[in-house]
C-alpha cells in the first residue's frame, strides 16, 4: 500500500468537470491569464469545442445559436470583457430566453493596479443583477463544486443566463 | 464570380430574400439580422420554422448563424446581415475564418446607410470599403460580390453544394423593409428550436 493520495483538483478542474457534468460542449472565449489553466485544460480535452473569439459579444451569439440549435456552450472572459455585454446580453439570451452561461474572471478588486479595472469591476454585478442573471462568486475551494454544478444546472432548467464569477480568492489572481 | 464592385448592378433585398428562401429544399436555417434584413426574411416566409429573427444584438446574425453551425454540421446555414451591422463585428469575420464552417455562409446586404435610423451614409460607405474584401481579407477564401441577379443564384447554389464558410456581397437598393415581424422572441426562439430538432 502506498499512500500518496491523488493530488486535491484545482479549482479549474472542478469547473471543467462541472460543464461536462451538465453536457455543456461548446466554449467560446476571449483569453485571459487567470482562466488559462481552465482554458488550457478544455483544449486538452477533446469533450469540448473550444476556440478564441475576436470579442466578447460574438462569443454571447454564437452560443445563443448552437444553443437553440441543441448544443450547450459557455461564455468565458474577463471582467473588462464582461462589462462590453449589456446590450446583447438584454436583447438576446435575455429577451429570448437562452441559457447562455458565462464564467468571468473577476478583475479589479483585492489588490488592483489599474484605475481602470478597478472601476470596470463595481459595474459587472449591478449589471447582472438589472437583467436578473444569476450570479455565484466561487471564492473558496470546498464549495466550488456545488456552486458550479448548481449553478449551470439552474441555468439550463429554468432557461436563463447565468454567472460564475471567479474571485481572487479562488483562483489567486493576477500574478 | 465579381471581385471588385466596380460593375455591380443594384438589386432589391427583399426580391433577393424571395429568391434566396426559394432556393432551400432541407431545411437550411437562416438568421435575419437586425431591422430591414429580419423583415425581408419575415416577408419571404414567416412560415419557415428555420428562420429566426434577432431583435437587437445589432451585427450578431452571423456570430448566431456560426454557432448554430457549429451544433449542427449537416445543416446548412445562413446569415442574412446589412453592412452596417457587419461594421460593428468585423472580428467575427476572422473568428469564424479560423474555425472553416464548412455549412456556413453569410450574405451581406450593402446599401450603405444605416437605413431604419433614417438613412445617414456608414463610415464604410464614405470610405469605399469593400466588404468583401475584408471578409477574403479576414480569411474567408470563398467571398465574393453578386454582379446581378443571375450571379447572386450561382452564388447560392455553390453556397448549398459546396463547402464553406462562403461570403456573398449584394448592393442593394434603399427601399426600406417590406414588412415587420412581430416582436416575439420566445415564440421566435421555440419555433426556431423546434425545427432545428427536426433532422436535416
Amino acid at each position: 500500500m502506498t499512500d500518496q493520495a491523488a493530488p486535491a483538483p484545482a479549482w479549474h478542474d472542478i469547473l471543467r468537470q462541472a460543464l461536462k457534468d451538465n453536457d455543456v460542449r461548446l466554449v467560446a472565449y476571449v483569453p485571459d491569464n487567470v482562466l488559462r489553466p481552465l482554458i488550457e485544460g478544455i483544449h486538452a480535452d477533446p469533450y469540448f469545442t473550444a476556440f478564441t473569439c475576436a470579442r466578447e459579444e460574438e462569443a454571447v451569439g454564437i452560443v445563443t445559436g448552437a444553443n437553440m440549435a441543441g448544443m450547450r456552450g459557455v461564455v468565458m472572459m474577463q471582467t473588462s470583457g464582461f462589462a462590453t455585454l449589456p446590450n446583447v446580453l438584454a436583447s438576446l439570451p435575455v429577451a429570448f430566453q437562452v441559457p447562455v452561461v458565462m464564467v468571468v474572471s473577476e478583475r479589479g478588486t483585492m489588490g488592483e493596479f489599474n484605475p481602470g479595472q478597478a472601476i470596470v469591476c463595481r459595474t459587472m454585478r449591478p449589471i447582472l443583477d438589472s437583467m436578473g442573471i444569476e450570479h455565484h462568486t466561487m471564492t473558496r475551494l470546498d464549495e466550488a463544486a456545488f456552486m458550479a454544478d448548481r449553478t449551470i444546472r439552474q441555468a439550463f432548467a429554468t432557461r436563463w443566463p447565468a454567472c460564475l464569477i471567479i474571485s481572487p480568492l479562488l483562483s489567486g489572481g493576477r500574478k | 464570380m465579381t471581385d471588385t464592385t466596380d460593375n455591380l448592378h443594384v438589386m432589391n433585398r427583399a426580391a433577393l430574400t424571395i429568391r434566396l428562401v426559394g432556393k432551400l429544399e432541407n431545411r437550411e436555417a437562416v438568421i435575419g439580422g437586425i431591422g430591414n434584413s429580419n423583415w425581408d426574411l419575415w416577408g419571404a416566409g414567416k412560415e419557415r420554422g428555420e428562420n429566426f429573427y434577432m431583435l437587437g444584438s445589432m451585427g450578431l446574425a452571423a456570430p448566431i448563424a456560426f454557432g448554430v453551425a457549429i451544433a449542427q454540421p449537416k445543416r446548412r446555414v445562413f446569415a442574412l446581415e446589412g453592412d452596417g451591422s457587419l461594421l460593428m463585428q468585423l472580428g467575427c469575420l476572422s473568428t469564424i475564418a479560423a474555425q472553416k464552417p464548412a455549412n456556413l455562409t453569410i450574405v451581406i446586404w450593402d446599401n450603405g446607410i444605416y437605413q431604419i435610423t433614417g438613412g445617414q451614409g456608414t463610415p464604410a460607405a464614405a470610405a469605399r470599403t469593400d466588404m468583401v474584401a475584408i471578409a477574403r481579407a479576414s480569411g474567408i477564401a470563398s467571398a465574393a460580390w453578386a454582379a446581378d441577379e443571375a450571379e447572386f443564384d450561382a452564388l447560392v447554389t455553390k453556397a448549398l453544394t459546396t463547402d464553406g464558410p462562403h461570403v456573398i456581397g449584394v448592393k442593394i437598393d434603399n427601399e426600406p423593409g417590406r414588412n415587420q415581424t412581430d416582436r416575439d422572441p420566445i415564440r421566435f426562439r421555440e419555433t426556431f428550436s423546434r425545427a432545428m430538432a427536426q433532422a436535416v
